[in-house]
């Protein structure tokens, strides 16, 4: 564990090294900030609900961009060969790649902070489903983590990391609304694979053990099959 | 120290490596040696323990890699092949992040680091990023990141490619110096490399071990006694294969050239007698014209080449 926290901390200093972290960031604030306020003195509402709906699409995208490079650039540059000859388990290397995005995706909620607090300025803000929404937005966050470094260790190519992870992060999301055509009891079984479903009820403020589960699911899920997928390659 | 035995592995349909038997001792540089393809840097990605071999078994002292995989790894240093490190990291955060997986205590890691700098002579390069440092600083590195913990055993894959000559010594001098007291394997396809560096050389063709021994044996084993080059004038090429040709210790005459009166021969040996003293004697008795009489011992180049030919 302690060697997971070690890889951890040097790959979340490593998002900084790059231009990688700076663009989404840029990219999340302008997007979230753009959408969240172009209509919300429209509903004339003391409350984050716009901001919060749109989490699961945005995240679809923006998590896979963090999570492509963690493995696929290891493959493709070969430092995934001195990386796995240190004295790691497979364990390490993929609990601190998967705590290391979720820790970049905390900071990346936190300039958004300052989405409440305007708002409280505005209106009597109820900060019990705020408080939901952040702990839901990590859920997701890491959710989609866990998917999208699964994803990288697919292949060394980054593009092919992130379209992959990408899809698999949108259908997760809008499973539910995709298929609207189903029978009902078919489509309550998809509903109940659907993030977006799960992270709403959070949101409201909400915390249900279902949603714990389905999100510890998913995370379990997604770091076990990458573990699968690189003792394949061992 | 280092026990591996039947080492296989397989890519699918292709045999890589094929039962491969190798022993390492404490305080000895044994190189591995065999042409591009041969197996070389797949067996020392089985032995740090990035592959998993398909059959065989390698032990490192009384750890066995299926079972102790980070015992093993945490006795390794290992430098792979053109040394890949994370383009974007400063060199100095770099060996800080090794030195923190690899266990040096917090407070020695910077003078552990100053060492490794001083030994490897990468100073001057600590806050570059490593996307900018050449190749042999690369390699340097790399040679600091695999030496970090002080490890028993020392693993390089081609260690000196890319590098200039005078690199090349420096590194090879370095090597020694560790070798005295720890396990060196490295891996080369450079002949003269094994020759200066190496105890023990084993060659590697096709997956397979055809020779392991030590580098002044496999010479004198394989080379088939040393060769003397003699040149006459005024002499004929009929009589000279006739008359040293019968001389004890002569297992053949190869005639060189025939250039008028001068001729070149070639006398292959055999191990013993020496037949130089009769040669020499033989030679006088005549008229012929002694220009040139020297011995020519096959390098480790010569046996390699007749080892791995392709049959």
């Amino acid at each position: 564990m302690r060697q997971a926290l070690r890889i951890c901390r040097k790959e979340f200093n490593a998002y900084f090294l790059s231009p990688i972290a700076y663009i989404v960031i840029a990219m999340f604030l302008l997007v979230t900030g753009w959408f969240f306020f172009s209509t919300f003195f429209l509903f004339n509402q003391a409350s984050l609900r716009a901001f919060f709906a749109m989490l699961p699409t945005v995240f679809a995208f923006v998590v896979p961009a963090l999570t492509m490079r963690l493995l696929a650039e290891e493959f493709n540059i070969g430092s995934y060969e001195t990386l796995l000859t240190l004295p790691v388990g497979f364990a390490d290397v993929i609990l601190g790649k998967f705590l290391a995005c979720v820790a970049f995706i905390a900071a990346m909620l936190v300039p958004t902070l300052a989405y409440p607090i305007t708002v409280a300025m505005l209106g009597s803000l109820d900060w019990g489903p705020v408080a939901g929404g952040y702990l839901g937005a990590l859920l997701l966050g890491a959710a989609f983590s866990a998917v999208g470094l699964f994803a990288s260790s697919l292949t060394r190519n980054q593009i092919v990391a992130f379209i992959v992870g990408a899809a698999i992060c949108f259908t997760l999301t809008l499973i539910s609304q995709m298929l609207f055509f189903l029978p009902r009891n078919l489509l309550q079984v998809f509903s109940a694979l659907a993030a977006d479903v799960h992270f709403r009820t959070i949101a409201r403020g909400i915390i249900d053990t279902r949603n714990l589960v389905y999100f510890a699911s998913v995370i379990f899920i997604g770091l076990y099959a990458t573990n699968l997928v690189l003792k394949a390659r061992h | 120290m280092i026990h591996i035995e039947g080492l296989t592995k397989y890519f699918g349909d292709v045999c890589a490596v094929d039962g491969i038997s190798l022993i390492a001792r404490q305080g000895e540089i044994l190189g591995l040696l065999g042409p591009n393809g041969a197996g070389k840097t797949t067996t020392l990605r089985m032995l740090t323990g990035f592959l998993r071999p398909t059959a065989g078994s390698i032990r490192v002292k009384e750890h066995r890699i299926e079972e102790q995989p980070l015992a093993i790894k945490a006795m390794l240093g290992y430098l792979p092949e053109s040394a890949p490190l994370y383009h974007d990291m400063l060199v100095y955060d770099y060996l800080r992040y090794v030195a923190a997986i690899r266990g040096v205590a917090p407070d020695r890691r910077s003078e552990r680091i100053r060492g490794l700098g001083d030994l490897c002579g990468i100073n001057e390069v600590m806050h570059q990023t490593i996307s900018a440092l050449s190749k042999g600083y690369k390699q340097r590195v790399g040679l600091a990141h695999a030496m970090m913990a002080d490890p028993d055993v020392l693993v390089l894959d081609e260690p000196t490619s890319g590098l200039d000559p005078n690199q090349i010594v420096e590194i090879r001098e370095i090597i020694k110096r560790i070798g005295r007291e720890k396990t060196v394997i490295f891996s080369t396809h450079i002949l003269s490399e094994a020759e200066a560096t190496c105890d023990r050389v084993a060659i590697i063709h096709r997956g397979k071990i055809v020779a392991d021994s030590k580098t002044a044996e496999l010479k004198e084993r394989l080379g088939g006694g040393s060769r003397i080059l003699i040149t006459l004038d005024q002499a004929d090429a009929a009589q000279v294969s006739r008359e040293l040709g019968v001389l004890a210790g002569v297992a053949r005459l190869e005639v060189l050239e025939q250039e008028g009166p001068l001729v070149r021969i070639a006398i292959i040996c055999t191990p013993a007698p020496d037949p130089r003293p009769e040669l020499y004697r033989r030679i006088k008795q005549t008229d012929w014209v002694l220009l040139d009489f020297h011995q020519d011992t096959q390098s480790l180049e010569a046996v390699f080449r007749e080892l791995t030919k392709e049959s």
